[in-house]
């Protein structure tokens, strides 16, 4: 279960969340929908730890553990997963090699034996082959060269093999044609099959199509402003923000 | 790929100190401190070496008294003492000899397993027959025989002096003369050891030969002269692979390495430098003044020089190519890492004199805490060199805000047909990288080791495969606490 209470992020001196209130249970998806500049990516980044992010005030706690007193790949190893929404490139390292470090730096953490070679190839090839992604793709180097919509692929293979207990997926439906929207879709309901905790955060209700959530949320000006279901996703999409009583331009 | 796994192990193991910072108790035999004639004396006959070389020496010593040192480097330390420093130490358990391992002092067998380098363990697994220079005496040789079969000769330069007393004539210092530079001159005068490698014609070495070098006794400048020779259509990987124990004073090093090939011959030379880079304030370290160059002098001849350089407190050191044969082909490919205090100025001289040939120069800086890291590289086409190509890629990685990166290349281009590229980067390891793979659950270090792994693969692909894990790891080593 995550908990978020009275959340309050600052970035380069500006107050962006300001006060935000969000519990999340296992096994339920969330989505985030909300202007431009509500503040949707400063939460998925005050959640992962990344600097720069000052919490001035409030907690954010995940299955009872204090996530703001962590480095960011504690709270990676806690299950934490972010998908990004600009995935970076990291030349001359392949996807294959990235990935491996990245699982075996978790089992370490939580203490488990660390994945041989082998193993690690079976899986990956495994994870490749549900999300039918290119095998071939998991040779080149992360993200390098990597179309819009294959790099959101690459995000869902990585999800997949990491198998976190809390996905935080921002703006992962973003630039995607509808091939790669079914693709990422997948990706996201297979990990919903496990039971797992998901925060979608998007701009548009058509991801939504496919992946249905629990609950949808509106967050303007740094705070939560209405929580309904599926249907209030429709309701905006229709109505747009202003339509609803909600600035564009809260922020 | 398992590197940064084992780099994040050996981090661990060394946590934080130099891993083979440590000084073996062995019996040593010295001359006396600081340079004369007599100390020279002292070199040749411990070596019993013949007449003429001894006269080499003394010319060389009396040319080496008329230089001076070399000011134009982007480096600085402290004026260096030659009267304060041995220049003469070897193990005196060598004195008679050993003719395998079992006549070896067991305490220096003990330093190779510190080191990881156990020489049975390479004789079995690894196929590599390692010539290790302990101080300045090689007390090890395996594989001769094998090698022998073949008609290579693998030994060291003294034994070479004695037993192939023509082909060290025809060669030392054809390609580096005496005079070239001031520490080539002072490597002339007072050489102790270093390994001869010749290739007969149309031989490929069934393995790739490997020298060890560990400087050990407290003071002791070690000055190597290496020389390797691949005759008409021979090939020849060669890998020199360095430690040395931690020492407060700072230790100098000036050794001379020459490569010829004859026509269609090709040398590969790898290295791996980790000497003692001083500690976290610049104290200690070694002095790093090479001489490397190596001379392609048959058509389609080829050299490549590839060198992973994270050591020394002072790296002043270019291995170059004269592409003198048509078609002749020179490579550099270089990764030079430094941190804390560390200052390297490093790079190639691809001097194009045939007709048709080429060189491709990669080099990969990497610069952290307070150091200072510099390519300084020459392309020249002298004005009969026709249809001459190079490609030249330098790009330097910055760590922190304290360190720098320069780049300064020369080129020298005498004749029309000649096609040049330069292509140089500067970047630093942005926050979004660091972060993305700190959320992927990487640590800090593992961060840095992996990316800074993937910006030098261009030049770690081309290590042979034993060096490629062991300067994986050492890139983690280097850098380690340089970011956080």
């Amino acid at each position: 279960m995550l908990e978020i209470k009275n959340l309050r992020v600052t970035v380069g001196g500006k107050e962006i969340l300001k006060g935000l209130n969000l519990t999340i249970n296992d096994g339920e998806v969330h989505a985030i929908m909300g202007p431009n500049g509500a503040g949707k990516s400063t939460l998925s980044y005050a959640i992962s730890g990344k600097d720069g992010y000052e919490v001035t005030e409030g907690s954010v706690f995940y299955n009872g553990k204090d996530l703001l007193a962590m480095d960011p790949n504690e709270r990676a190893g806690e299950g934490l997963f972010l998908g990004f929404q600009y995935p970076v490139e990291i030349p001359g390292v392949s996807n294959m090699n990235f990935l491996r470090t990245a699982l075996n730096s978790q089992r370490r953490y939580q203490g488990a034996p660390e994945v041989k070679a082998v193993d690690f190839l079976k899986l990956i090839r495994a994870k490749a082959k549900e999300l039918d992604v290119d095998p071939e793709m998991l040779k080149r180097d992360v993200n390098v060269g990597f179309s819009g919509g294959e790099k959101k692929r690459n995000e869902m293979v990585q999800m997949a093999v990491l198998d976190p207990s809390m996905a935080i997926l921002d703006e992962t439906d973003s630039g995607l044609d509808i091939d790669a929207l079914r693709i990422v879709a997948d990706g996201i309901n297979r990990l919903r099959g496990q039971d797992k905790s998901i925060l979608l955060i998007t701009h548009y209700q058509r991801l939504l199509d496919y992946v249905v959530p629990d609950f949808v949320h509106v967050l303007a000006d740094g705070r939560i402003v209405k929580t309904g279901t599926k249907d209030l996703a429709l309701q905006l999409e229709a109505k747009g923000y202003a339509g609803l009583g909600i600035a564009e331009n809260a922020a | 790929m398992v590197a940064t796994e084992e780099a994040r192990q050996t981090v661990k193991e060394v946590s934080g100190e130099y891993k083979y910072g440590f000084v073996t108790e062995i019996d040593t035999e010295k001359a006396p401190k600081g340079l004369n004639e007599d100390v020279i004396r002292f070199i040749s006959a411990k070596k019993k070496e013949p007449e003429w070389l001894l006269d080499w020496r003394l010319k060389a010593y009396d040319k080496w008294l008329t230089m001076e040192e070399p000011k134009w480097a982007m480096v600085n330390y402290p004026e260096i003492d030659f009267q304060d420093i041995y220049f003469y130490a070897a193990p005196k358990s060598s004195e008679d000899g050993p003719k395998s391992l079992d006549e070896v002092d067991p305490e220096l067998l003990r330093v190779y397993e510190k080191l990881g380098i156990s020489l049975k363990e390479q004789e079995v697994l690894a196929g590599v027959a390692v010539d290790i220079v302990f101080d300045s005496v090689s007390v090890a040789t395996t594989f001769r025989k094998k090698l022998k079969e073949a008609g290579i000769i693998f030994c060291s330069i003294s034994e070479a002096a004695h037993d192939y007393p023509e082909l060290m004539r025809k060669y030392l210092g054809s390609v580096v003369p005496v005079m070239d530079n001031y520490y080539s001159a002072l490597n002339s005068a007072v050489f102790t050891d270093g390994t001869f490698v010749y290739i007969p014609k149309g031989v490929r070495c069934p393995m790739e030969l490997s020298t060890y070098f560990r400087i050990n006794e407290a003071n002791t400048g070690q000055f190597e002269r290496t020389i390797i020779i691949a005759d008409e259509g021979s090939y020849v990987s060669y890998l020199e692979g360095c430690t040395a124990p931690q020492r407060d004073e700072n230790q100098l090093h000036a050794a001379v390495v020459e490569l010829v090939t004859h026509d269609d011959a090709e040398i590969k030379y790898s290295t791996v430098q980790n000497w003692y880079p001083g500690d976290k304030d610049g104290k200690g370290g070694i002095y790093n003044f090479v001489t490397k160059r190596g001379a392609c002098r048959g058509k389609n001849s080829k050299i490549s020089w590839t060198q992973v350089e994270t050591g020394s407190a002072i790296t002043w050191k270019y291995p170059s190519c004269l592409l003198i044969g048509d078609n002749s082909v020179g490579e550099f490919y270089s990764v030079a890492i430094t941190n804390n205090h560390q200052q390297a100025d490093t790079g190639t001289k691809m001097i194009h004199i045939g007709n048709n040939t080429s060189s491709t120069i990669i080099s990969k800086g990497i610069s952290a805490g307070k150091s200072e890291a510099t390519y300084r590289g020459l392309v020249k086409v002298m004005a009969g060199a026709e249809n001459a190509r190079n490609f030249t890629q330098c790009d330097s990685l910055l760590i922190g805000a304290q360190c720098g990166a320069h780049t300064v290349p020369y080129i020298e281009i005498k004749n029309p047909t000649a096609q040049v590229e330069h292509e140089a980067t500067t970047s630093k390891i942005s926050d979004e990288q660091l972060f993305y793979c700190l959320q992927r659950g990487l640590d800090v270090e593992d961060s840095v080791t992996l990316i800074v792994n993937g910006f030098c693969k261009d030049v770690m692909k081309h290590l042979p495969m034993e060096f490629a894990v062991e300067a994986q790891k050492l890139l983690g080593i280097s850098l380690e606490g340089s970011v956080g």
